[in-house]
């Protein structure tokens, strides 16, 4: 039984459908996140959540009761802003306490609800402060305090680290993730941050124009993408795509890669389906799968060794990622930070391909 | 080479400041020379002004004329002084100020917050309030007035004011609340607040800046008004204005140069006293919309 279900949602905003049928369900205690890039629809679908924008058709229901008519402070929600959306004329206590008023909650009850919040989120001393007066961090945790304290059957979280510097980002998100390990809270999460996403989430939904791409486990988007726009999206440096052709000899299927079968490689064991010769199929591999000779997986059951021309040597310290060139095509390659390379050498790419995929370039869905 | 240069601007620099320095000076001078002049005159005797050195200081200052236009200074027929009608027009004004800018804090508030199909239309026939002459809606108003058994009260004159005011506190309104964020209206509705506690407990109380430039606004508007209240008033329900026109205006007798002047200072008091006290809100309030912050 899922508590959070999202029917056939859709969004016109004019002539402009914002949202083509949305269908999610999610679990009690789930961490969904919904990402995808700027216009896709996924700070509309929050809102929708929230009430705060009806949709044009479809229903929204949480814990087996539909919500569509009701007032967004009905729903028994909270809502964290990217701008966090601090009350400026009250003080930090007063910000938390303000939906607990509204509800007529008694002040001693309220108080003891804030102190609690207060001292979960460690903010017992900026109490007494205006939201003016707390670094970006602070001003964070008090929108999640004000959250927090009233209980709600759902959190949603809009874009909530975008205004975060980078490490302090990285902090709040392991917060955020510690939080809802202790209190199991349904939470749905917007983001355009598709590490954040593979962090976070219990479950990822990828959007594009208003369409559901993908929804499923960080480990089944990264490694399974359903699409090139899914494999494209998650992942940074990106997923290599090159473009190949189908290929049989002696019964085993290869693939040619760029049509060159001076540059063949087997076909991907993920790949369970005899796919007709000469296909034109277009070869997904994350640069870890693409490595130097030494830091190629034992275990790996299909692998290839390919020479190229080394165009780019990116060191990030703990791995160095080195672009290849071959027939003309560029792949990003994750290697030991130690490597020895230099550029315009021929050097010696080893692809895993137990962990490729591949596309049907025409569909540009995944084939299985 | 470099630090020579820079020498040479800075002394550049140092004369032009000097140059505006000495600019604003004279020029705050000019300005304040006729306040100088009403002050010094009312401080003299008849016999000294007839003297004819208008810019010479009092030689014996006295505040006769003050008690004078205040208390005693023929106004028609009744020599009763001012004073009346100076709480004339502040019992015109504090009401009409106080309405009309809440009034419009309320449009801006609905205008930016909770759009409806032709917001911008409204907006704009509102707009449009700011640029009708006032001579223009006189004869229509006193028929709106007359028909609402208004005529010659104060209370009409207070519905006069806040009405053509109200253009002018929406637009103030409406662009101050632009810039302010949706998010905090959203997140006070997900809190449960409803639409006048959101007004009351969220904007209102961020809205400082511009409440004090509306209230300098429509309170120099409305005191200084001559128009409305000569056309909807009359006796002694005139506003300040109207009366000193009276009192200066009057030719019978002598013409009592000091009262005068005391009696135009008296009328100005009123807005001297609220750009003192709240000028500096002025500035800030007029810049908020100009630079965020």
């Amino acid at each position: 039984m899922s508590f959070l279900e999202i029917k056939n949602i859709r969004k016109k905003i004019g002539n402009n459908e914002i949202l083509k049928g949305i269908n999610i369900e999610l679990e009690k205690g789930g961490f969904l996140v919904l990402v995808g890039p700027s216009g896709c629809g996924k700070s509309t679908l929050l809102n929708a959540i929230a009430g705060l924008l009806p949709p044009s058709s479809g229903d929204i229901v949480i814990d087996g009761q539909v919500v569509n008519d009701l007032h967004p402070s009905k729903r028994d929600i909270a809502m964290v802003f990217q701008s966090y959306a601090l009350y400026p004329n009250m003080t930090v206590e007063e910000n938390i306490a303000f939906a607990l008023e509204m509800r007529g909650v008694e002040k001693a009850q309220r108080e003891a609800a804030v102190k609690q919040v207060a001292k979960t989120l460690q903010i017992e001393h900026l109490l007494k402060r205006r939201p003016s007066q707390l670094s970006g961090g602070q001003r964070q945790r008090v929108a999640m305090g004000r959250a927090l304290v009233r209980q709600p059957r759902v959190f949603l979280f809009d874009e909530p680290l975008s205004n975060l510097d980078a490490k302090l980002r990285v902090e709040v998100r392991a917060e955020i993730k510690a939080l809802h390990q202790n209190t199991h809270a349904t939470i749905v999460y917007v983001t355009h941050d598709q590490i954040e996403a593979m962090t976070l989430a219990t479950k990822i939904v990828v959007l594009k124009e208003g369409m559901v791409q993908q929804v499923g486990t960080p480990a089944e988007i990264y490694g399974r993408p359903a699409n090139l726009f899914v494999a494209d999206f998650m992942g940074s440096p990106a997923m290599n795509m090159l473009k190949g052709k189908v290929v049989s000899s002696d019964g085993a299927q290869s693939i040619a890669l760029f049509g060159n079968e001076g540059i063949k490689v087997a076909m991907p064991p993920s790949v369970t389906v005899t796919l007709a010769d000469g296909k034109d199929v277009i070869l997904g591999l994350r640069p870890e799968t693409i490595t130097d000779a030494g830091l190629v997986d034992p275990q790996a059951r299909a692998t290839a060794h390919i020479e190229a021309e080394v165009t780019m040597i990116e060191p990030t310290g703990s791995d160095t990622f080195v672009t290849g060139r071959l027939d003309g095509a560029t792949f990003t390659a994750r290697t030991r930070s130690d490597v020895h390379v230099s550029l315009g050498q021929k050097f010696p790419f080893s692809f895993n391909l137990d962990k490729a995929v591949v596309f049907d370039p025409q569909t540009t869905s995944r084939i299985d | 080479m470099s630090a020579a240069n820079e020498t040479v601007s800075a002394g550049g620099a140092r004369t032009a400041r000097y140059f505006i320095y000495a600019a604003l000076i004279i020029l705050a001078l000019v300005y304040l020379l006729p306040l100088y002049v009403m002050l010094s005159t009312s401080l003299k005797s008849l016999d000294e002004i007839r003297g004819g050195d208008m810019l010479a200081p009092p030689r014996d200052p006295s505040i006769a004329a003050w008690v004078r236009a205040w208390g005693e200074a023929c106004i028609g027929v009744s020599c009763v002084g001012i004073k009346g009608y100076f709480w004339n027009s502040i019992k015109m004004v504090v009401p009409a100020v106080l309405v009309s800018t809440l009034l419009g804090a309320l449009n801006g508030y609905v205008l930016t917050k909770w759009r409806f199909p032709g917001h911008k239309l409204v907006f704009g026939m509102m707009l449009f309030a700011c640029f009708i002459p006032f001579q223009a809606v006189l004869i229509p108003m006193a028929r709106v007035l007359g028909t609402f058994g208004l005529s010659n009260s104060t209370t009409g004159l207070v519905i006069v004011h806040v009405i053509y005011g109200l253009g002018f506190t929406t637009l103030f309104f409406r662009n101050y609340y632009e810039a302010f964020p949706d998010e905090l209206v959203k997140a006070a509705m997900i809190d449960g607040a409803g639409f006048f506690r959101i007004f009351w407990r969220i904007l209102l109380p961020s809205s400082g800046p511009i409440i004090v430039v509306t209230i300098i606004y429509q309170f120099t508007n409305i005191w200084n008004d001559f128009l409305f209240g000569v056309s909807f008033s009359s006796g002694t329900s005139s506003p300040m204005t109207v009366a000193l026109n009276n009192l200066v205006a009057s030719s019978t007798g002598v013409k009592e140069y000091n009262v005068d002047m005391a009696a135009a200072v008296f009328a100005a008091l009123p807005t001297l006293f609220v750009y003192v006290v709240a000028g500096r809100y002025f500035v800030r309030g007029l810049m908020a919309g100009a630079v965020k912050g």
